[in-house]
């Protein structure tokens, strides 16, 4: 033992100790941290890969569904796992990967009664769900809760992605108050994705984590990145904190998780 | 009296990972004393600290393949 890590610890975190901004001291704080990963699809693989990957002690995964043949062409951790659940497939990845990870799953939907004491006992938040409601609860859970959060999406050839650090910037509803109509954005399903697209969103919210752990850096708080793989451009999108937002504004009027607007547009009135 | 560690059989660029680790223990100011019998060890480890802003105060070759590094912490 040597500054508490073990040999194995040694030799598998060596890349980070060596780095000043990191050393021994990051990477115990990394050790030590709890990470929500929302989602073990497209975006939740490459953010739970590199996440167990850098030592983050504990990661929590929070996914429903099971993995399916047609998930594989993006969702690179469930290979040889079609019919698991997709949260039971990323903790055998994590248990392979990293054994030093204690991977938390919750076989369930995220929904208004489970969010506000999940959020709780973590650190930080990614959010790597692919529908409007579940991206709204989260947003306003984390800053009710105020959490951290780790915001992605994607969509065909494009992703976006910002941090939200609560009532510090602006939140996901500072820029978009409510969700667009229903029926008017097709899901991933419907309107395909580039394989390659959720690993580079997911993998830049996994930096965004690792770099609020270590307090290293400038966060992307305020600032959207808008990526588009066709064109292979990262537009840099400015936000502001809107005093009139209805969750982290001067006046919110979301002041706790109520069901009934995590709905199909997550209106509030 | 400085505080001791023995790296003999081990390699870059663990050398200087466990030298940072030990590093990171002890106060500022302090004395560190690292045997090492890797020779690249005895030029890498020096300029790796030197850049995290440590001190080197000497480098003593005690026989064919062994050396002792006294380094003083930022």
């Amino acid at each position: 033992m040597l500054g508490g890590f073990n040999e194995e610890q040694i030799r598998r975190y060596s890349r980070h100790i060596i780095l000043p901004e990191v050393g021994g001291k990051g990477q115990k704080k990394l050790l030590s941290s709890k990470v929500l990963c929302i989602g073990a699809g497209g975006l939740g693989a490459p953010i739970i890969e590199y996440l167990a990957a850098a030592g983050v002690g504990t990661l929590g995964i929070i996914d429903d569904d099971t993995v399916d043949l047609s998930n594989l062409q993006r969702q690179v951790i469930h290979g040889g796992n079609v019919g698991k659940p997709k949260a039971e497939s990323a903790k055998q990845f994590v248990n392979n990967l990293n054994p030093d990870i204690e991977v938390k799953t919750y076989i369930e939907r995220l929904n208004a009664n489970n969010v506000v004491d999940l959020f709780n006992e973590y650190d930080i938040v990614v959010d790597g769900s692919d529908n409007f409601a579940t991206r709204y609860l989260v947003n306003d859970a984390c800053v009710i809760t105020d959490t951290p959060l780790s915001h992605g999406s994607i969509y065909r050839f494009e992703g976006q992605v910002t941090t939200i650090i609560p009532h510090k910037g602006p939140c996901y509803r500072c820029l978009f108050e409510h969700a667009p109509p229903p029926g008017m954005v097709p899901s991933c399903q419907e309107a395909g994705v580039l394989g390659v697209l959720p690993g580079i969103i997911g993998v830049i919210q996994a930096t965004e984590v690792v770099k609020y752990l270590l307090g290293i850096g400038e966060m992307l708080t305020g600032r959207l990145i808008y990526y588009d793989a066709l064109n292979m451009t990262f537009d840099e999108i400015k936000m502001r904190w809107n005093k009139q937002c209805p969750v982290c504004g001067e006046q919110p009027k979301i002041t706790s998780i109520q069901e009934e607007i995590y709905g199909d547009s997550c209106r509030i009135w | 009296m400085a505080v001791e560690l023995d790296l003999k059989g081990e390699v870059c660029p663990y050398t200087f990972v466990k030298t940072k680790l030990k590093l990171e223990e002890l106060e500022s100011g302090e004395e560190l004393c690292v045997t090492f019998d890797h020779a690249p060890a005895v030029e890498n480890v020096p300029r790796s600290l030197k850049n995290e802003g440590h001190k080197i105060m000497g480098i003593e070759q005690k026989g064919e393949h062994l050396w002792i590094v006294r380094i003083r912490k930022a």
